[in-house]
């Protein structure tokens, strides 16, 4: 016993990089690997290929489109020639308003999906009561939901801030209680004979054991919200990065909607980045468990 | 509870009498257990042995409350765990499991899983529970791993913390379902001493389902050989090996002989089993 609790000791003393040294080291280990260079060169690629069809060789029906060139020109100019770069503030406007919602629709989703998701997933009554009707309503198209929106809910805000909800909702809802199912049973019988109450289980077992389905369902969920919003914003709204793009190409200004197309494709992609970085922190156990997998 | 103690005088005596236990699964009834009896004293080490699928698991689930019984009755220290009028026991940290996978919580570290026990029970509080099951811990020689997480030690090191999971509530009975399957043999080795020195020093009963005839000699004081499904008492061979057991026990004439006269019994067994052919039950 003694020996062996001394090589692990020794074990522990290897210092382990921190703060700082652990980022540059990282880093290193990042750039040290062929992927930067294949992102890197598959973006170039794309852009190229862009650039080729569009304003290159002036392709047939892309001429209608604006370039890579033409569309930075007027994104990064201080007097866009079709009225937005990232010195107007518009641009900022429609942004901001974006994602104010999103943050109000992917929050008030998250709040009741995850609740509703784990009882459903923790009692069978629960959800034999409402699994069948959420089954049902699940693959109604979002788009399918706007007349009903509008006709329901008054002015521009509210129908936009529903629909964008709703989709998001029925993610996370069923995500959630998939992973409670997806909880082995021995974690129950566990907690039943070290003495649990069925609260216990639940704050134990239940909630922890399906975080990360629902945090798998989170990431899902924010680009679906992002999804429906811009559908609702393009069919009843007046700000917002999908109104923007509508709105241009009604005005037949085609720079703003592509510009407004890379935006939410950018911001599309930190938010998800953000829901996993959250995840990542709830979660120490199961990135640790997943690192010693060599994951 | 002190070593001295003869083993008819500790707790944890566990009656168990014609035990039936019928599964339904899609209408067709399929016979686990099958009228079987066994008597296991307070503080003995109780090794059931018997092919794969026989319903030894079965047996040890309706002991710890997992599932129902048919017929007959279960009794710990006399007081009745389940019989005819309560098919199932009620689960508690009288019989503590020790689960065949491992059943830590991978999202609590290892003393947090250690002081969950006493925590809910609300026997200590919770300060208390973290700081005697850093004690404990510390004890079964895992006291650098405190904050580490299930998935992040060896399966050895698991295993033992589970064990202290079920001995901090100070259990009667200690079920363990083939606890050391999936170990290579050196460290079932150092998990077989461990468990021996646990045992010297609580003197809990326990419960031990094994597939490993040497297993089940080196610890056990008694022997249950259990036919293939449904699962009967067959033949129960005494240990008498005089504790405590070291490894040099295993090369001896004595434990040779029981070897071969376990063997004998489980291997016609194993031969019935593999001809049948059957699914395990859960």
């Amino acid at each position: 016993m003694s020996a062996s609790s001394q090589a692990t000791n020794g074990q522990n003393k290897i210092a382990k990089p921190q703060g700082f040294d652990l980022l540059i080291y990282r880093v290193k280990k990042y750039f040290g690997r062929l992927d930067p260079y294949l992102t890197i060169l598959g973006i170039g690629l794309w852009l190229f290929t862009y650039w080729v069809l569009c304003e290159g060789l002036q392709v047939w029906r892309f001429t209608k489109l604006p370039g890579p060139v033409a569309v930075s020109k007027d994104w990064f100019s201080t007097t866009p020639f079709q009225g937005i770069s990232i010195f107007t503030a518009e641009y900022y406007d429609h942004i901001a308003v974006s994602c104010r919602r999103i943050l109000i629709a992917f929050g008030i989703a998250t709040a009741l999906g995850v609740p509703l998701g784990l009882f459903m997933g923790w009692s069978r009554s629960i959800r034999d009561y409402i699994f069948p009707l959420i089954e049902v309503l699940r693959p109604i198209p979002i788009l399918a939901w706007v007349p009903l929106s509008i006709l329901l809910l008054p002015g521009f805000e509210w129908p936009v801030l529903f629909l964008a909800t709703l989709a998001s909702f029925f993610v996370t809802t069923l995500n959630a209680m998939l992973g409670v199912d997806s909880i082995d049973e021995e974690y129950f019988r566990a907690a039943g004979c070290l003495g649990s109450s069925r609260w216990d289980v639940f704050m134990n077992v239940v909630v922890p054991g399906a975080l990360p389905f629902i945090f798998t369902g989170l990431q899902i969920s924010i680009g679906v919200a992002w999804f429906s919003l811009v559908a609702a914003e393009m069919v009843s709204g007046d700000l917002g990065l999908g109104y923007l793009i509508v709105d241009a190409y009604m005005n037949n200004v085609t720079v703003p909607m592509v510009i407004a197309m890379i935006t939410l494709g950018f911001i599309g992609y930190f938010s998800s980045a953000l829901v996993r970085m959250l995840g990542n922190k709830l979660m120490a156990w199961h990135v640790k468990e997943l690192n010693q997998q060599g994951r | 509870m002190s070593k001295n103690m003869k083993i008819s005088e500790r707790l944890g005596a566990l009656s168990i009498k014609n035990v039936t236990k019928v599964y339904d699964p899609e209408g067709v009834n399929v016979k686990a257990v099958d009228n079987c009896s066994m008597e296991i004293e307070g503080g003995e080490v109780c090794m059931i042995v018997g092919p794969s699928g026989c319903g030894k698991t079965t047996l040890l689930n309706s002991i710890a409350g997992f599932h129902s019984i048919t017929e007959g009755s279960i009794h710990l220290d006399n007081e009745l765990l389940c019989g005819p009028e309560k098919p199932i026991a009620a689960q508690g940290a009288d019989r503590m499991v020790v689960f065949q996978h491992g059943a830590l919580f991978p999202w609590k570290t290892l003393q947090e899983n250690v002081a969950y026990g006493p925590t809910v029970q609300k026997t200590l509080g919770a300060k208390e529970a973290m700081s005697k099951a850093g004690d404990m811990l510390a004890e079964a020689g895992l006291g650098n791993f405190l904050t580490r997480y299930p998935g992040e030690v060896s399966s050895g090191m698991a295993r033992r913390a589970e064990i202290v999971r079920a001995l901090i509530n100070d259990p009667k009975v200690l079920l363990l379902d083939e606890p050391y399957r999936a170990m290579d043999a050196l460290t079932k080795q150092i998990m077989h001493e461990s468990l021996l020195e646990t045992y010297d020093r609580t003197g809990v009963t326990i419960f031990f389902i094994t597939h490993d005839l040497e297993e089940a000699i080196f610890l056990g004081d008694k022997v249950h050989i259990v036919t293939t499904r449904p699962c009967q008492l067959k033949k129960t061979v005494e240990v008498k090996i005089p504790r405590p057991r070291s490894y040099e026990t295993q090369s001896s004439e004595d434990f040779r002989k029981l070897l071969a006269e376990v063997n004998e019994a489980v291997h016609e067994e194993a031969v019935k089993a593999f001809q049948a052919g059957e699914r395990e039950l859960a």
